[in-house]
């Protein structure tokens, strides 16, 4: 079957030719097609998702064709959707992050407010603050599940060694000491990748949040000095410790996500500070050794208030440019609809649970998702990132983390540099009080 | 080789045979070992090259290799190909052509325009271009993140370059020849296209040899200019391979080895005609 | 036409006309705008005007002072060896030797493949555990009876990274310097050599009295385009090391990348401005210089 690329051109044609002739060159269907295009990234696991989807999607709604564009991830990606934003040649409709990311993307601006969809109701009242822009309006619909950011963890040395799941960092050092001793790398980092660097920093929040109530408010407005709280202080000076006390594997510098991952199953390594989501890599790669593998929170000081650190799901927004509104948006409750989360289920099962009310969760789960499912369900078990709760994310922040990792800076100095790159990026923001 | 009818002297003779033996092995250690490790890793299943040595294959899998990695991605890489190929085709001939234009008349006019063109190249030859506010300009004129745009940036990059190299093989064609012409009434475009530019032909191989590796090799103009993967030229795929096939030496190297294989063939083929070329003078600064 | 002469002049200003808007909108005009935009804090769609607070926060960042220490040691490193290397290569492929056409075609291939391509065969080569390199120094080791894991190339907290992507790039690119140079010496008249070797001169004696002096045309061709390509050079960078690790091996261009990444569109092209300033006073100097001592030979 043929298809039409552009409906408008296509009514132009139909009207202006004679029928035979448009019948001839176009598509044999009774009515034109509507062509929505549509964003996301290129990693395997996001394409199998929406190939998968645009294609139960078309197939149920034969009237509509999406095209998929694929980008790159990380910093490429990020400056792709910004440029694509200001320049209006974005797609109608578009997954990219929440939080922090959507903010650099002025939402006011650039997205259409979702806040009065009929599915928004349904959508987990976590995730709304991270897509909700300056203006109030809600810009997002929630893609994909929550991802709690703190240590996977080989459960087969911990059953082997007789440990115990750490709730302070002391016990977590403990059991570094005698994984060491026992001949297994305690702690695997993979700077190759830089951005997994980050997680002891970024997947510290719960603490920060607990040690210190109020804080997001207080270090939007610039009223937080990181070297001056021990709690803030916290997840530098654990890049610091860990490098101090030899626990990196000593390929750390050239290891990337997935080896690190790989040496995590394969057992070669005991912890990974990562997002619970790196499973999803075991799933597909050692499909044999997930079972093995679970999900702590990255420990605090007090063994009473311990929890994970969440990230949300990403987003899907629409495009202020679209010419296709009511398709997009048909498009986009879809996407929060049970059938689509049959599909979703289907591609990959969950690694933590759909930010949707109700949302059916099935296929093999892992202990991974069991874990996070408890942090989540449970009473203050849980909390934010610091990035879905604040515009203010210094870019830099996963090369200060391999400075402090790799011995090139103390903590202090780390959390100095960070201090600046946060001051850059809300100064470049033009946030208030930097 | 054997063409080289020089007798040497016994004596140099005995040692330029030495001075063969360890001339072609340096070259062969340094500038053939790592494209046979491309090779061999290439063409092994994924577990054997996790080894990543100089280990022959123990399977030859190279075309099953190629086959995934052109397939991959609904055939991605051959919308890439297919984007360099557009890219370098149009960009090097539209170089050629009006870098040659341009470098005869400021070689020939002894005037202000052409000494104002002189410093102008010379300033495009060492400054480094302003990216943002270019692409601001390409929005402004609806080229950012279209293959048109990119080769007009491609040319506009090149020009300063290849301006030069022809201004200066210009300075060696007499201007009796120009003004031969002029008396029969060839003036203008007609004078350059049909006198000048048939003269040219050595020096307009040796630019666009130049031009072709530079252009289909380039990285960082398409990386600000042409974002997005259905843009994505051949250059761009690969990076973005670095962390798709990060466990997959073998697809690795194959997609290295496709993108190789361009150039490779170039080579074979015109090899005698670029290193004579390159080394016929024609590059003086 | 009444100007002056009344004859229009053979050699038309029109054949200009295609070269000069291209190098007017997607070269000069975005220059000129740079120095505006470098003074504005800047979306792309809108922006504000705030002075030189641009220029005041690129140079409080402490990255930016290793930036511009790498980009000058890789344009020295780099442009240094090509012409030293590139010579004794050129004067070597000069001689008539039987493998002289197969060394030239082969150390020429590596400047017509893919940058990227080169970096990412190289940083597996360079791998500190998993690397061909590193096995064959620990080989050479145990042959002498020690026991050493191979320096970390692209992963040392020091100057190692950048000389290493240095390194590869001179095997990159030193194929064209040697060319430039053989049709330097090739240009050399025979006669010179004819009448040193009349006067019993060695190869050696000829190499240094002859042929270096000779050539010097050619060499500074070389200083001058490896040395502007090294203080730009971007793509082999950040395919071997992406600036890192850390922010150890950034170089300026590579900096205004991350700047632009990050959306900071302004503070970005006022890199850019502080490179091309960089750049200039750089190398308008050395150029002048170079021409200079061309005259007095």
């Amino acid at each position: 079957m043929k298809i039409v690329r552009n409906s408008r051109f296509a009514k132009v044609l139909m009207l202006g030719l004679p029928a035979v002739l448009a019948s001839a060159m176009l598509a044999p269907s009774a009515h034109a097609v509507t062509e929505l295009t549509f964003q996301t990234w290129n990693s395997q696991d996001s394409r199998d998702k929406w190939d998968a989807l645009t294609a139960a999607y078309m197939k149920a709604n034969p009237d509509v064709h999406i095209t998929v564009n694929y980008v790159p991830g990380g910093v490429e990606g990020d400056a792709l959707v910004k440029s694509e934003l200001a320049s209006g040649t974005m797609t109608d409709v578009f997954a990219y992050n929440v939080g922090a990311l959507m903010q650099a993307i002025d939402p006011v601006k650039n997205l259409v407010n979702l806040k009065n969809e009929p599915w928004m109701s349904t959508v987990n009242s976590g995730f709304i603050p991270s897509a909700t822009g300056a203006d109030g309006g809600i810009y997002a619909a929630p893609f994909g599940t929550a991802m709690g950011g703190g240590i996977l963890y080989n459960k087969r040395i911990y059953a082997k060694l007789g440990l115990q799941v750490p709730l302070t960092w002391k016990a977590f050092m403990a059991n570094n000491a005698i994984i060491k001793k026992a001949g297994i790398v305690p702690v695997i980092s993979s700077w190759k990748d830089s951005w997994t660097a980050q997680l002891f920093v970024l997947g510290d929040h719960f603490n920060v949040a607990a040690a210190m109530p109020g804080f997001e408010s207080k270090f939007t407005a610039n009223k937080i000095v990181l070297t001056a709280n021990p709690a803030t202080m916290a997840g530098f000076a654990h890049l610091e410790e860990v490098r101090k006390a030899g626990y990196y594997n000593k390929d750390v510098a050239s290891t990337t996500f997935a080896k690190a991952l790989e040496k995590l199953a394969l057992g070669q390594g005991a912890h990974y500070p990562m997002l619970s989501a790196g499973i999803d890599t075991i799933v597909a790669n050692f499909p044999t050794k997930a079972s093995d593998i679970g999900f702590f929170a990255q420990p605090g000081t007090n063994a009473k208030s311990n929890g994970a650190t969440v990230w949300m799901p990403s987003g899907v927004y629409i495009a202020k440019t679209t010419k296709v509104l009511d398709a997009a948006k048909a498009f986009v409750a879809w996407t929060v609809s049970k059938d689509s989360f049959v599909v979703q289920n289907k591609v990959v099962p969950p690694s933590g649970p759909y930010f949707i009310k109700g949302a059916p969760v099935s296929g093999n789960l892992t202990a991974v998702f069991t874990d996070l499912y408890n942090y989540m369900q449970g009473k203050n078990t849980s909390y934010p990132a610091l990035e879905f709760l604040t515009p203010v994310k210094g870019p830099n922040l996963s090369q200060i983390c391999v400075e402090i990792g790799s011995g090139q800076k103390n903590a202090v100095q780390g959390a100095q540099a960070y201090q600046k790159d946060l001051q850059k990026q809300s100064q470049q923001l033009g946030l208030a009080g930097w | 080789m054997a063409k080289n009818k020089d007798i040497l002297k016994s004596k140099t003779k005995y040692r330029s045979i030495w001075a063969d033996i360890i001339g072609v092995t340096a070259t062969f250690v340094i500038f053939i070992l790592p494209f046979y490790f491309v090779v061999v890793n290439a063409a092994k299943s994924t577990e054997d090259s996790f080894r990543l040595n100089m280990a022959w294959p123990k399977h030859w899998m190279l075309w099953h290799n190629m086959k995934k990695v052109v397939s991959d991605y609904h055939w991605h890489i051959l919308k890439s190909t297919y984007n360099s190929f557009i890219i370098t085709i149009f960009s090097v001939a539209a170089l050629v052509i009006i870098s040659g234009m341009t470098g005869f008349v400021i070689h020939r006019k002894r005037n202000r325009v052409s000494s104002v063109a002189n410093v102008l190249v010379l300033t495009a030859l060492v400054i480094p271009p302003a990216i943002v506010p270019t692409i601001w300009v390409l929005q402004k004129i609806h080229l950012y993140k279209t293959l048109i745009g990119m080769i007009a940036i491609e040319v506009a990059y090149g020009l300063a370059f290849a301006i030069l190299i022809f201004r200066n093989f210009i300075a060696t064609i007499p201007k009796e020849i120009d003004e031969a012409a002029i008396v029969d009434g060839c003036t203008g475009w007609n004078l350059y296209f049909r006198i000048i530019f048939p003269l040219l032909k050595p020096v307009t191989i040796t630019i666009g040899i130049i031009a072709t590796a530079g252009i289909f090799n380039d990285f960082t103009n398409p990386l600000y200019y042409l974002p997005g993967e259905d843009n994505a030229t051949l250059q761009q795929t690969l990076f973005s391979y670095v962390s798709r096939y990060s466990t997959q030496y073998n697809y690795l190297f194959s997609d290295i080895l496709y993108i190789t294989a361009f150039p490779l063939l170039a080579f074979i083929f015109f090899n005698k005609r670029i290193v004579a070329g390159m080394t016929a003078g024609s590059i003086k600064g | 036409m009444a100007k002056k002469k009344g004859i229009k002049s053979p050699y038309s200003n029109s054949l200009l006309v295609p070269s000069a808007t291209l190098y007017m909108i997607l070269f000069f005009v975005p220059t000129i705008l740079s120095l505006f935009f470098s003074l504005t804090r800047w979306t792309l769609q809108s922006w504000q005007f705030i002075g030189i607070d641009n220029f005041k926060l690129y140079f409080s960042e402490e990255n930016l002072r290793i930036g511009f220490r790498n980009t000058i040691i890789y344009a020295v490193v780099t442009s240094g060896l090509k012409v030293i290397i590139a010579l004794y290569l050129a004067n070597f492929l000069s001689t008539k030797l039987r493998a002289t056409g197969f060394m030239r075609s082969v150390m020429f291939f590596p400047t017509l493949v893919s940058t990227i391509g080169v970096g990412i065969t190289f940083s597996i080569l360079l791998d500190p555990y998993e690397g061909v390199v590193n096995h064959g120094i620990k080989i050479v080791a145990a042959l002498v009876g020690k026991t050493t894991d191979g320096p970390g190339w692209l992963v040392d907290p020091n100057l190692l990274p950048i000389l290493s992507v240095a390194f590869v790039d001179v095997w990159k690119g030193v194929g064209i310097a040697t060319l430039i140079y053989i049709a330097g010496i090739a240009a050399i008249p025979r006669d010179y050599y004819e009448a040193s070797s009349i006067d019993g001169a060695s190869a050696r004696q000829q190499f240094y009295k002859v042929t270096v002096p000779l050539v010097r045309p050619a060499m500074f061709s070389v200083i001058i385009l490896s040395f502007v390509g090294g203080l730009r050079s971007f793509d082999l960078i950040w395919a071997m090391t992406g600036g890192g690790p850390g922010f150890i091996s950034d170089v300026v261009a590579s900096i205004n990348y991350k700047q632009y990444t990050s959306g900071y569109y302004g503070l970005s092209t006022a890199g850019n401005v502080i490179l091309f300033v960089f750049v200039t006073v750089l190398v308008f100097p050395l150029s002048r210089f170079l021409n200079k001592k061309e005259v007095v030979i």
